[in-house]
């Protein structure tokens, strides 16, 4: 019973972090300087997101395979391949390194 | 709704469904992984369709299965969503009018439905970009859940695939056009260092909104590139 209440709560919560983005937007008025300054959060929170999700696992380094299969896929992209390649790529890279006992 | 396909170009609807497939595997190992770790088969569904968030449920999981409480496997997992207030400032115009698709909109956004939308520039294939991609992760993350909950251990775990190193990827190849002009890249380097320094000490979640600081880095030099 308790482990449903957690999860109501969590969902609860996370539910209202998404809710209260577009409300707020919704309330302000967004000039253009504040649009620029936005778009350049996201860029800056994808960025981070990107950084961290490759390299940080539990709190330390999250392991050759998974970062070199993020670098090669964002050489694609950098290189403008097809997104799907890029994606593919990347995974094929780590999944490889690992079958070859690299971690 | 038919408009709203559409609007969308074959390719970017097959890059969409790639990464709903990819994510469907992923629910089958959160699914599959939460229940050979002893917890009830109803614990997985429920927060798939609940919490919609998977780096959220994994550690909750995680948290409950090494003995650490409900309140603390919560507080986590609040933590590492915060991020979506932010995305959902950023998205919030997509949703359409009228209380339902508020509701419903907000609800499916995500790294990758908000990434996706971000990346194109003309509104009505933002808008349906961002509902496909919405609904499809919602409903493939749900299936996938469904199918590793009851199917157990044939699908262990996804790092054997390299999907651990898909999904930043995917992230990656939709954020880089928009780092185009300096001051966007400075703010974003500043960002990375501040989220990677910071990322072994703090809990998860909180690097990423640290990054926002980054921003402050923009300000000044050369115009904005619009």
């Amino acid at each position: 019973m308790m482990l449903v209440l957690a999860v109501v709560v969590l969902g609860a919560g996370t539910f209202a972090f998404r809710v209260a983005g577009p409300a707020l937007r919704a309330r302000v008025e967004i000039s253009p300087r504040v649009e620029t300054l936005m778009v350049i959060g996201v860029a800056v929170l994808f960025a981070a997101l990107v950084a961290t999700s490759t390299l940080i696992e539990n709190h330390g380094f999250a392991g050759y395979a998974r970062t070199a299969g993020v670098l090669v896929g964002g050489i694609l992209a950098w290189r403008k391949a097809p997104f799907v390649l890029v994606v593919l790529a990347a995974a094929g890279t780590a999944a490889m390194l690992r079958l070859l006992g690299v971690p | 709704m038919r408009s709203l396909w559409r609007t969308l170009d074959r390719e970017l609807a097959r890059d969409v469904a790639l990464v709903c497939v990819a994510c469907a595997f992923v629910g089958a190992s959160f699914g599959a992984i939460t229940v050979s770790s002893g917890l009830p088969v109803w614990l997985p569904m429920l927060m798939s369709v609940v919490v919609f968030a998977g780096a959220a449920q994994f550690m909750f999981v995680a948290i409950i299965v090494s003995g650490g409480n409900l309140f603390a496997a919560v507080l986590t997992g609040l933590l590492v969503n915060t991020r979506l207030l932010p995305l959902g400032f950023a998205v919030g115009d997509v949703f359409g009018d009228g209380w339902p698709r508020r509701l419903l909109g907000s609800h499916v956004t995500t790294d990758e439905t908000a990434a996706f939308a971000m990346a194109q520039q003309d509104p009505g294939k933002r808008r349906a970009v961002f509902w496909m991609c919405g609904i499809g992760l919602f409903v493939c993350w749900n299936i996938g859940t469904l199918l590793g909950a009851f199917g157990g251990t044939v699908i262990g775990d996804t790092d054997a695939f390299g999907l651990d190193a898909a999904f930043p990827a995917v992230l990656l190849a939709l954020v880089l056009p928009s780092l185009k002009d300096g001051p966007t890249r400075r703010a974003a380097a500043v960002g990375v260092a501040i989220a990677l320094a910071t990322a072994p000490f703090v809990t998860p979640g909180v690097p990423v909104l640290l990054a926002l600081v980054g921003v402050v880095a923009s300000l000044g030099g050369e115009k904005v590139a619009s």
